[in-house]
């Protein structure tokens, strides 16, 4: 009366069905990773051919050394970090990629740095410290608020770091700046640490005060950026 | 935990399509619409019956739909049963009295069951069939379902494939595209012999099903399923006659389709709880297997998914506030192209993806099936958002109900 082996069937072909969507979802997924690592990989060479043509330059020809460096790509690539550590699931290929992003962070910062120093070029650095490891309702509002502010002021550049990264770099940073994983989110400015919460106005005229910023003309029309959200 | 539940109610959701699908492709030659008139070996006399209960408006066309069946007129009775109307229906039947094999009933409020069993006791015809009194038959329909019946004395009920009359509205119209789903589901389950409902609108029984197993019974306000249910449990055969066609009056707002949907989830939850006995035994086939089985986890699917839904939305609400909160209304001039890297190719949304390609299979075969003259239609989508809104509400209220062992009122 009841036909057994088509119930058997139909149960295999589900199953079939479900490890083809298992498949296809990670075949898109790993797409995604590559296309990561492309971004990455290519970043990295732009830094270093930047870092490169710094050092053998030195300080003879500061017009040569683009000034708005990287500043896009490397913002593209923490969104899609970010957006794949959140829907792609917290894979190792995906922390890697993180880390190595964290460091490619670390030495823009650096080379910019220098050049400011070197060229006496004004700069406007911030650096964020953020978690993803524990529920920070604060960190969300903070990134939020940093990207209104990369709208505002073009030339501002944000660094944002995961506390939860394991990488003796990033460590170190937080070492220097003595950041602490209660303490965030944490935001870097010129030397000075904010931790907690900063609204828009506050944050915004400190770094009017701080860098001497100006604010973005209404007829701008370079591409603002957002902070990577977390 | 959240995971585990949502992924096993894709794959069991997944599953009973799937099921269909095959059922589908075993039987798909047996699927056969006939156009031209038939003709019987026989036949047999018939007693249709129409419980009336305020149809002042619909009860003279169903009569009449009667009336211009396809059948010999000596061998075709009706009993018409005013089930204590209180509008001018019994006026409008009174009309009817001129005709020899018309008999008119009149009896105290009861409900329906009670009408169907009032003319079933003046049953003495081997064919019983009752119709409601808002709904009308195609003129081949009884001489087809009837067709049925010679195909073997097993065979205990024919059930007909029930369509819309004239949607006028949104509402209505979404309801012709779940009714053709519906022809469709209803033939497979009739090639599981596993039918869980005899449909009020015209279903044709041996009489003999009332004599061994009884009358019918208030059934949670659904005795057409608690009928079938009966018959099920018994090994009595229900069999689905494709081409038969009954139009019927659907709700024209949502309120009114709550309160229908609301008594026939109420009605399957009741019926299925009063035979639970039945559930996964191996002598009641399918019925114990798939139908039944199905029809649960439709419902717990739709609550889950529900408040999966809700508390999505309600999650997207938060975000929104807090960026409100954080850096006000923050309108970016900052418009990009979308980047194909942001869509998520998940699993689940590949499945989801499939279901609703089966969902629109069921539609579209089953708009061949009733003969609609286009496959597609625009109208078609008015389903979704219809169902897929309002649907989780009568589904929860019918369990709240359950729970509360509160009845829902008739309409």
């Amino acid at each position: 009366m009841i036909d057994w082996k088509k119930y058997l069937l139909v149960f295999v072909i589900t199953i079939s069905l479900f490890l083809t969507a298992g498949y296809i979802s990670s075949f898109f997924s790993n797409q995604k990773i590559d296309e990561l690592r492309t971004i990455q990989d290519n970043l990295a060479i732009n830094i270093l051919s930047s870092e490169t043509q710094f050092s053998l330059l030195q300080e003879l020809s500061c017009k040569d050394v683009s000034q708005s460096l990287l500043l896009g790509e490397i913002d593209e690539l923490g969104k899609k970090l970010e957006w794949s550590q959140s829907n792609l699931g917290n894979t190792e290929e995906v922390s890697y990629l993180k880390k190595y992003y964290s460091l490619l962070e670390i030495k823009d910062y650096l080379l910019m740095k220098k050049i400011s120093s070197s060229c006496g070029v004004k700069s406007a650095f911030i650096l964020y410290f953020y978690t993803t490891k524990d529920v920070c309702s604060d960190c969300s509002k903070e990134s939020l608020v940093l990207g209104s502010l990369r709208d505002t002021y073009p030339d501002l550049r944000v660094y944002s770091f995961d506390y939860s990264t394991d990488l003796s770099a990033v460590e170190a940073m937080l070492k220097i700046y003595k950041i602490k994983d209660t303490e965030l989110p944490a935001l870097v400015l010129k030397d000075e640490v904010l931790t907690g919460f900063h609204n828009l106005e506050d944050l915004s005229s400190r770094v009017k005060e701080v860098f001497n910023l100006e604010e973005r003309s209404t007829e701008a029309t370079g591409s603002p950026k957002d902070v990577n959200s977390n | 935990m959240f995971d585990l539940t949502f992924y096993l109610l894709i794959f069991l959701s997944v599953y009973v399509q799937v099921f269909f699908f095959v059922t589908f492709l075993e039987n798909r030659r047996k699927i056969v619409t006939r156009i031209a008139n038939i003709k019987l070996k026989h036949y047999p006399a018939v007693t249709i019956a129409v419980p009336i209960f305020n149809e002042e408006k619909t009860v003279a066309q169903t009569i009449n739909s009667i009336l211009k069946l396809n059948y010999p007129k000596d061998k075709l009775k009706l009993i018409l049963v005013d089930d204590g109307s209180t509008d001018k229906s019994f006026d409008v039947i009174s009309r009817f009295a001129r005709y020899p094999n018309i008999k008119i009933l009149q009896k105290a409020n009861g409900g329906k069951h009670t009408a169907l069993n009032l003319a079933l006791e003046h049953t003495d015809t081997e064919f019983f069939g009752g119709i409601d009194a808002d709904s009308f038959a195609h003129p081949e329909s009884l001489v087809r379902m009837l067709e049925y019946f010679e195909r073997g004395p097993e065979i205990m009920a024919v059930a007909p494939s029930v369509t819309v009359h004239e949607p006028k509205n949104f509402i209505q119209h979404a309801q012709k595209t779940e009714y053709h789903m519906g022809i469709y589901f209803k033939k497979m389950l009739c090639f599981l012999d596993a039918i869980n409902v005899t449909p009020g609108p015209m279903t044709i029984f041996r009489k003999k099903v009332f004599e061994d197993l009884g009358h019918y019974r208030e059934g949670h306000n659904t005795e057409d399923m608690e009928i079938a249910y009966r018959m099920q449990k018994h090994g009595y055969r229900i069999e689905n006659c494709n081409d038969a066609y009954v139009f019927t009056n659907t709700p024209s707002s949502v309120r009114k389709l709550f309160r229908q949907r609301l008594r026939w989830i109420y009605g399957f939850i009741n019926n299925t709880i009063d035979y639970r006995d039945v559930l996964f035994r191996k002598k009641y086939g399918n019925f114990a297997f798939f139908t039944l089985p199905m029809g649960i986890i439709s419902i717990i699917s739709v609550c889950y998914l529900f408040f999966r839904i809700v508390y999505n939305f309600f999650d997207f609400l938060y975000l929104k506030i807090t960026t409100w909160e954080a850096v006000g209304l923050h309108l970016s001039n900052n418009i990009k192209a979308p980047d194909l890297f942001f869509l998520n190719v998940n699993s689940y949304l590949l499945l989801v993806v499939f279901i609703y390609t089966l969902i629109l299979f069921a539609i579209i075969f089953g708009r061949k099936m009733a003969k609609e003259r286009r496959y597609l239609s625009l109208r078609m989508l008015y389903f979704f958002p219809v169902f897929g809104i309002v649907a989780p509400f009568w589904l929860l209220k019918a369990v709240y109900n359950t729970i509360l062992t509160r009845k829902p009122d008739w309409r």
